[in-house]
């Protein structure tokens, strides 16, 4: 049984009018911290996990690609990836078309897709100018960071 | 009947919340989780988890079908869908009617009705409440006519657009002729669709929602918050009472979302959202939200009721357990929304693990959150972190508390936005209270955090 929003603050009525800065309770599913602070105090939880876990297990990421960094980049090729954790999209909306295919002269500023990260949509910006080489995740794939999302060939290069 | 054992169909601080009260209640608790969250604190906390599919919202918390199977396979009494998600979701309440199962929330008519925003504008005035004034326009002859009517300045905005893209100002009556048809030009361009609408432009705009309680017969209002304070739509901090608002103002407001709702008999825990129009001195209703909301802790605060009780009494079908006139009023509430996302980085967010979970406590200081150290926070979903509520005596008091609460808390681990909620507290625009929507993008170019 955890304590109550009510507990906690009967409690902190008690050691309110007491000399005590500190206390601790401790049982076998959940911790609690009360500590005196500046004007106030502070709280800590901490709940013990389950015993027994759900029947379905879970496999922490759905759809995760084969990683493609074993294979050097060759000369003048930079690989792209995102700015945060997310899904993967390569066009601004369901049914519209992408930002850039394969082939596409890009600018520094020129958006080559969107991640989703949060319920928040972050355009993500070439940000060289060259050509898209290859686009190497699947729309709607959650990508991580480390993900190489796609290869850009610098101008010049 | 009497709900015994409950699923709630989402995740983060409300299930936690939720649970709380169904424990409170003695009743059962089944979590209905994604495979992100199954290892959560309301997972923890709850007292049965169900899998409902993998961590992208879309097939797991959005899956009407897969929320009923477990409910079904639980042999749950009732569905709590939380906020967000199938909170609104008319497939969800007909699901869980063909299989026996309590939707905690209103009808499907009314969720038809609420969820259509063209339907439940002309609900609204069939029920005498005010809209903005405006309409349609399929002649440049209707939008003089228009401009005549409401007077200037006027937007016109495109049927296809919506958060702000395709808006137009008309600043004085002889530029309407240009700026409709270069609306309806760029409209046609940027929507694949000329039509547009003429709606009078509220230059100093507040946001303020009444907390309506309904049995399907009887409606009353739990009084107002003031959710002026948001950024690209997204509310911050939420009060309730509105601050410094005019009280015939608050009274017809109070008075009008009873209307609304009373019109259509609705059921359960409902928001009537208006638009104040400060120079005016007038409201309008904006929409409704058919589900219990995030900052329904302020109203919960200043009533001394437990609004997640009050849901499930109306869904076990009871009638409403007060008269408007049992609703007292005590004091002044502050929500403060602490979301994982870097204030001095453009609100970019934060996903991760918490490695540090210091919240404050207190004489009126409550904190509802699914947090603590060594959580996941992960990237599929919202970014918040955890509520910090307080109350005191009258509006001074609540801040100063907040002053000491938002002090005490620590988040490491994951970047938030705890400085900019600091800073808020030391601007005097904020302090005097009553700020419009405008308000939050003035305060951030001042560049205080």
């Amino acid at each position: 049984m955890n304590l109550t929003h009510e507990d906690v603050q009967e409690i902190l009525r008690l050691l309110d009018s007491s000399s005590y800065d500190a206390l601790h309770i401790e049982t076998a599913n959940f911790t609690l911290s009360l500590h005196r602070a500046a004007g106030g105090w502070t709280q800590e939880t901490q709940t013990a996990a389950r015993r027994a876990q759900p029947a379905a297990q879970p496999q922490i990421k759905t759809a995760v690609a084969p990683k493609a960094e074993a294979e050097p980049l060759e000369a003048g090729v930079v690989a792209l990836h995102p700015p945060l954790p997310g899904t993967f999209y390569r066009a601004p909306k369901p049914g519209a078309a992408p930002f850039v295919e394969v082939g596409s002269k890009v600018e520094p500023d020129t958006v080559v897709c969107i991640i989703e990260t949060m319920k928040l949509m972050n355009s993500v910006p070439a940000g060289l100018r060259g050509t898209v080489v290859e686009v190497c995740a699947e729309n709607a794939e959650f990508v991580d960071q480390d993900r190489m999302i796609m290869k850009l060939r610098v101008e010049g290069a | 009947m009497n709900i015994r054992r409950i699923l709630i169909a989402n995740r983060g601080e409300i299930a936690a919340r939720i649970i709380r009260t169904c424990r409170a209640l003695g009743i059962e608790t089944v979590l209905a989780a994604s495979e992100a969250d199954v290892d959560s604190v309301p997972a923890r906390l709850a007292d049965s988890v169900s899998v409902i599919g993998p961590p992208p919202s879309a097939l797991s918390y959005l899956d009407p079908a897969a929320v009923v199977a477990a409910a079904v396979a639980a042999k749950v009494d009732a569905i709590h869908p939380g906020y967000g998600f199938l909170s609104e979701n008319a497939a969800l309440a007909r699901a869980c009617r063909e299989a026996g199962i309590i939707f905690i929330g209103p009808t499907e008519e009314q969720l038809g009705n609420i969820g259509d925003k063209l339907r439940a504008r002309a609900l609204a005035i069939s029920a005498g409440l005010p809209v903005v004034p405006g309409g349609a326009i399929d002649t440049l002859e209707d939008a003089h006519r228009l401009v005549e009517e409401i007077g200037c300045p006027i937007l016109v905005k495109a049927v296809g657009g919506g958060g702000g893209r395709g808006m137009k100002l008309i600043e004085d009556p002889a530029q309407t002729k240009h700026t409709v048809e270069l609306a309806m030009a760029e409209a046609d361009a940027a929507f694949k669709d000329p039509r547009v609408y003429i709606e009078r432009y509220v230059a100093r705009g507040r946001h303020v929602e009444v907390q309506l309680l309904g049995d399907g017969t009887q409606v009353i209002h739990l009084g107002d918050r003031d959710c002026s304070i948001q950024r690209r739509y997204q509310k911050m901090v939420e009060e309730a009472p509105a601050p410094l608002l005019a009280e015939n103002l608050r009274t017809k407001m109070h008075d009008a979302a009873v209307a609304f709702g009373a019109a259509m008999g609705y059921r359960g825990l409902g928001t009537v959202e208006f638009l104040v129009d400060v120079e005016r001195g007038e409201f309008y209703f904006l929409e409704m939200n058919a589900r219990i909301q995030v900052e329904h802790p302020v109203t919960e605060a200043i009533t001394g009721l437990d609004l997640v009780a009050e849901q499930i009494s109306v869904a076990e079908g009871r009638p409403l357990r007060m008269t408007q006139d049992d609703v007292r009023f005590s004091g002044h509430a502050v929500e403060y929304r602490i979301n994982a996302e870097d204030c001095r980085a453009d609100f970019r967010p934060s996903p991760g693990t918490v490695a540090v979970a210091v919240f404050p406590a207190g004489t009126g200081i409550r904190v509802d959150s699914h947090i603590e150290a060594g959580s996941a926070v992960p990237p599929y979903y919202d970014s918040l972190l955890a509520k910090i509520i307080v109350h005191g005596d009258d509006r001074a008091e609540a801040l100063a508390r907040a002053r000491v609460a938002l002090a005490n808390c620590r988040l490491e681990g994951v970047q938030t936005n705890l400085a900019m909620h600091r800073a808020l507290l030391d601007d005097a625009e904020f302090q005097t209270g009553g700020v419009d929507t405008a308000y939050f993008k003035r305060f951030w170019a001042r560049g205080e955090v």
